[in-house]
């Protein structure tokens, strides 16, 4: 019912504008076409003029309300290059914005037809185009040049001090593994994966997984100023580790081991002072649509001292002990022994 | 009735002389109404057949916009209107995720290919390829035909597909697998997305059918002395997209092929190392990567395809309601030709961040910018073209500028886009959705529309309402940049696209106000929209009547046509073409222009 109100209203609404149309041009053939055209000709160049001031004025509103949540605070170095570079490409394409919008209002109302003037017939000049074709290929030189630093800078091979971890995106969180004492996180395999007891198909036969540790809720903990090193993956469909305080994203791809490092600069807890919003937290946002929970598919990033990340190090168990057919407590996690008890032979086979 | 018989009296004489047509000779000169109104071979009529439906589509399309905007804008609100239009979808007035997923992908499908590819090309290249290059029909009015029903059979099973009890797809205008290929993941990739495929696939052919067609059409059925350096650059707008279209949609097909068989014949070529519905899927070494690389490759064409017709019509406007001839014809045609074949390879820039080689990306970073040039040569052009002209602000002259002014503002969110060490952060936020929509989609209507409005007197023979025209302009143009402006702070504040809901997320969540601002905007816009499809339909049957051949005081071969053209075009025979096509000068009797069918004045220099 609601709906066929609606419709009619807006039907009454059109047909009255369209009378009123109509009407008019009416008007226009009783009191002579010619001039009532240059009438609305001259309001329209008017109104076109007012647009770039009041376009102006748009950005310049949109500009306070928002500046400050735009980049938000950077949080490590390659972090602080991005925002210098964005300045840049902004005000480069500033400038041009507003002087070809400018003119493009400036000449409607410069332009407007008369009956006075007629038009300058100029129909080409190698010579400017000589210019406006020169003048765009060096700013853009000149932004891929800053551009490919930047690029190359942050796709480089992370340093071999840098921490690794592991981050898996599925349908729909994120879960991280940590390398444990060893250092070295152990071989998976998709087709040992089971919900209940084996999140991330570890395989138990590789003594290095003995120690891995995963937390399944999403919290990636790190060291502030210490390199680390995202070994990405996904279990399911592509998902992507979207970081924005540190100007990062890598995409997550079933099959393929992306990677992305960074070296965070500013813990969690000066961040919140720092932004003055005592729930601050680095969010970890999925950035690929991967099915009906995508925009709940949230991690946090931890950048805590060395002292905490410690603390909350010791507080972990490995994923081995919590889950492991043979994990019984007191007994050291080795492969070899866990081997035989894991149902990775009929796992395999599946195929 | 009358006028029919002219029309058919006028189509008699063109068969009598035109091998093109000579199928129809047989025929009756008082065609049925099935072969005149429906299965019609005649340009003109498939051109509005095309429209009519591309119009029907961007109701559709937009409407579902309306109703996933009022879900972001409103996330705690209820809309019992939604409930009574979507049924089990909107349950309590509230769309359910799966549901918003649905809507966007229809939205961008929608908007993309049966809108701005079939809606835009298929009227434009239809209605003035033929009329402005002077010939009587398309080289094959026959496959010309078959174009529009494939395209009807697309848009049948798409719909279709709107009605599934599983939805329609639901993984992006773009449908990157695995998300599109399993079951499993998602509602939307069950029979939806067969259904998806399916019309996909019989869009590319109604598309190459077309486009093979604008092609050879340009190429062979030129009039006499329409050289290719004489012709419109709407022609060689279109011509390039039809290019386009020709050369990039075989590889969208392929990759839709094998998506097809990776469903349902279990293959695995996007497919590999999954682990899905509580089980491992037997799939390894197939590459989830692949399927991006095939259809970006038709996807960035596809982007210029929309965009070239607008660029191609807005030219044409703005020349002739300036009335001054187009500045730097030659250069127009150049950067056409660049950004076409450029368009053939800068796609990986929409996957700078998939993991590719960091080499291959500073690579597509390169030839991105390069585009921008052309690009920016145009824009510059376009400027100069209305620079000490004499301009009428007719309705199609006003969306001609604001199509300028919104591919200004969006080209130059490219620039951005296209340096991967800032897309990095950038990339799938609602930056990339405010770059798109201002120079794709917002932009190409704009040119969409200069063209409705400028070749209605062509098509209908009658004007639109000028009152109605402008005040769609203003709300719509003013409306747009409110739209998709505010867009850009969000992106750059990192917020995701594709997001049903933010109010969960720390660094988002104060965005929540600007999304409702959007929404309100958006629909208000909408509503416009409307306006203009009320003119358009009402203006068809009861609009001022046109009585002069030449409304607008045009160079170009269309307007030496009757009023109401019948099938072939001109009675007697084609005119013949002596000059270049924006002779927008004193034609020493008063005039301010010079048809393109005047021979050269003596002691006149050619352009
Ligand atoms: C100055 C020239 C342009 C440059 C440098 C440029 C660059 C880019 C880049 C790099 C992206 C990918 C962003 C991302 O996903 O992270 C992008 C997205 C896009 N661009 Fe452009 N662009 C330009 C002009 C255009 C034009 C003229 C159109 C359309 C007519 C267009 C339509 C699109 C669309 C539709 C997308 C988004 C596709 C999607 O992910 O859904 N762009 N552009
Ligand atoms: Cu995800
Ligand atoms: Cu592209």
């Amino acid at each position: 019912m609601s709906v066929f109100i609606i419709i009619t209203l807006i039907v009454l609404v059109f047909i009255i504008i369209y009378q009123i149309g109509r009407a008019s041009e009416y008007a226009v053939v009783l009191r002579g076409e010619e001039k009532v055209k240059a009438q609305a000709n001259g309001v329209i160049a008017i109104l076109l003029l007012l647009l770039f001031p009041l376009g102006v004025w748009g950005i310049w509103e949109c500009n306070e309300m928002f500046k400050d949540r735009l980049l938000p605070v950077a949080a490590c170095k390659t972090g602080e290059n991005y925002d210098t570079m964005f300045m840049v490409t902004t005000t480069v394409t500033g400038i041009v914005f507003f002087l070809t919008q400018f003119l493009l209002f400036w000449f409607c109302y410069k332009y407007q037809a008369s009956s006075k003037r007629s038009a300058f017939f100029f129909a080409h000049s190698n010579k400017l185009e000589l210019v406006w074709t020169t003048i765009p290929a060096i700013a853009m030189a000149i932004l891929v040049a800053i551009g490919l630093r930047n690029w190359y800078d942050v796709t480089s091979v992370a340093p071999a001090e840098a921490t690794v971890v592991e981050i898996v995106g599925k349908q729909f969180n994120w879960l991280v593994r940590y390398p444990g004492k060893d250092n070295e996180l152990g071989k998976r395999d998709f087709r040992k994966i089971d919900d209940a007891n084996n999140v991330l198909g570890l395989d138990w036969t590789d003594p290095h997984n003995a120690d891995d540790i995963i937390s399944q809720n999403g919290e990636l903990h790190v060291v502030v100023g210490k390199p680390v090193k995202l070994l990405i993956g996904s279990r399911d469909v592509i998902h992507d580790v979207g970081l924005p305080h540190f100007r990062m994203k890598m995409d997550a791809v079933p099959g393929i081991t992306t990677t992305l490092w960074f070296t965070p600069s500013i813990t969690t807890d000066s961040m919140k002072q720092i932004t003055k919003n005592p729930d601050f937290v680095y969010e970890i946002a999925c950035d690929q649509l991967c099915g009906k929970g995508h925009y709940s598919m949230r991690g946090t990033v931890i950048v805590e001292t060395p002292a905490q990340h410690e603390k909350w190090l010791a507080s972990q168990q490995s994923y081995y002990s919590q889950n492991s057919p043979s994990a019984t407590p007191g007994t050291p996690a080795a492969g070899e022994n866990a081997k035989p008890k894991t149902d990775s032979v009929k796992a395999v086979t599946m195929k | 009735m009358n006028n029919h018989e002219i029309i058919t009296e006028g189509a008699a004489i063109a068969h009598g002389h035109e091998g093109a047509a000579e199928h129809h000779a047989h025929e009756h000169h008082e065609q049925h109404f099935i072969w005149k109104y429906i299965f019609s071979q005649d340009h003109k009529m498939i051109s509005k057949q095309f429209l009519v439906t591309g119009i029907i589509w961007a109701i559709i399309g937009a409407l579902m916009s309306v109703f996933f905007r009022l879900q972001l804008g409103f996330p705690d609100s209820t809309f019992p209107i939604m409930e009574k239009v979507l049924g089990e979808w909107a349950k309590g007035g509230k769309l359910s995720p799966e549901f918003y997923y649905a809507l966007v992908t229809m939205h961008g499908t929608i908007l993309v290919f049966f809108v701005l590819t079939a809606g835009l090309s298929g009227t434009f290249a239809n209605l003035l390829i033929p009329l402005q290059v002077g010939a009587r029909d398309m080289a094959s009015p026959f496959m010309n035909m078959l174009s529009y029903w494939f395209f009807f059979l697309a848009s049948i099973l798409m719909f279709v597909s709107l009605f599934v009890e599983t939805g329609p797809a639901s993984g992006g205008w773009t449908t990157y697998p695995p998300l599109s290929a399993l079951k499993e993941a998602s509602l939307g990739a069950g029979v939806g997305m067969d259904l998806w495929l399916l019309s996909m696939a019989t869009f590319v052919v109604s598309s190459l059918l077309g486009g093979l067609n604008y092609i050879s059409t340009v190429l062979n059925m030129r009039t006499k002395g329409m050289t290719m350096t004489r012709m419109p650059l709407t022609i060689w707008a279109l011509f390039f997209t039809a290019v386009l279209g020709v050369l990039s949609f075989p590889v969208l097909f392929s990759g839709f092929v094998l998506l097809i068989f990776d469903r349902n014949f279990g293959t695995s070529f996007y497919l590999s190392e999954i682990f899905i519905g509580g089980k491992a899927l037997p799939h390894i070494g197939g590459s989830a990567i692949l399927y991006q690389h095939l259809f970006w490759f038709l996807g960035h064409p596809e982007v210029y395809i929309i965009m070239l017709p607008g660029m191609g019509m807005a030219s044409e406007v703005l020349s002739t309601h300036s009335r001054k001839p187009i500045f730097g014809y030659f250069a127009m045609i150049i950067s056409l030709i660049g950004i076409t074949v450029l368009a053939f390879v800068v796609w990986a820039h929409h996957m700078f961040v998939t993991g590719m080689s960091p080499f291959l990306g500073s690579i597509f970073v390169l030839l991105t910018l390069l585009i921008a040039v052309p690009s920016a040569v145009k824009v510059f052009n376009w400027l100069t073209t209305i620079w000490r002209g004499n301009i009428r602000f007719t309705t199609p002259m006003l969306y001609a500028l604001g199509f300028v002014s919104l591919f200004i503002s969006g080209g130059l969110t490219g620039i951005f886009l296209g340096n991967s060490a800032l897309d990095i952060h950038l990339h799938d936020t609602y930056f990339v959705v405010a770059h798109f929509h201002i120079v794709m989609g917002v932009s190409a209507f704009f040119g969409m529309f200069a063209g409705i409005y400028h070749w209605f007197p062509k098509m209908f023979g009658r004007y639109m309402n000028n009152t109605l025209g402008y005040i769609h302009f203003f709300i719509t143009f003013i409306g747009a940049y409110l739209i998709f402006w505010p867009m850009h702070y969000e992106g750059i504040a990192g917020m995701p696209r594709r997001y049903y809901d933010y109010s969960a997320w720390e660094s988002f969540k104060h965005f929540q106000g600007v999304n409702g601002f959007i929404s309100i905007v958006a629909t208000i816009v909408f509503v416009a929209q409307l306006l203009f499809v009320f003119n358009f339909f009402m203006s068809m049957y009861r609009g001022r009547k046109v009585t002069t051949k030449n409304p607008w005081g045009s160079t170009t071969l269309e307007w030496t046509t009757p009023i109401e053209p019948g099938h072939g075009n001109w009675e007697g025979d084609i005119p013949e073409v002596y000059r270049w096509p924006y002779d927008y000068k004193d034609d020493g009797n008063g005039g301010d222009f010079i048809p393109q069918t005047v021979p050269l004045r003596p002691g006149e220099e050619a352009h």
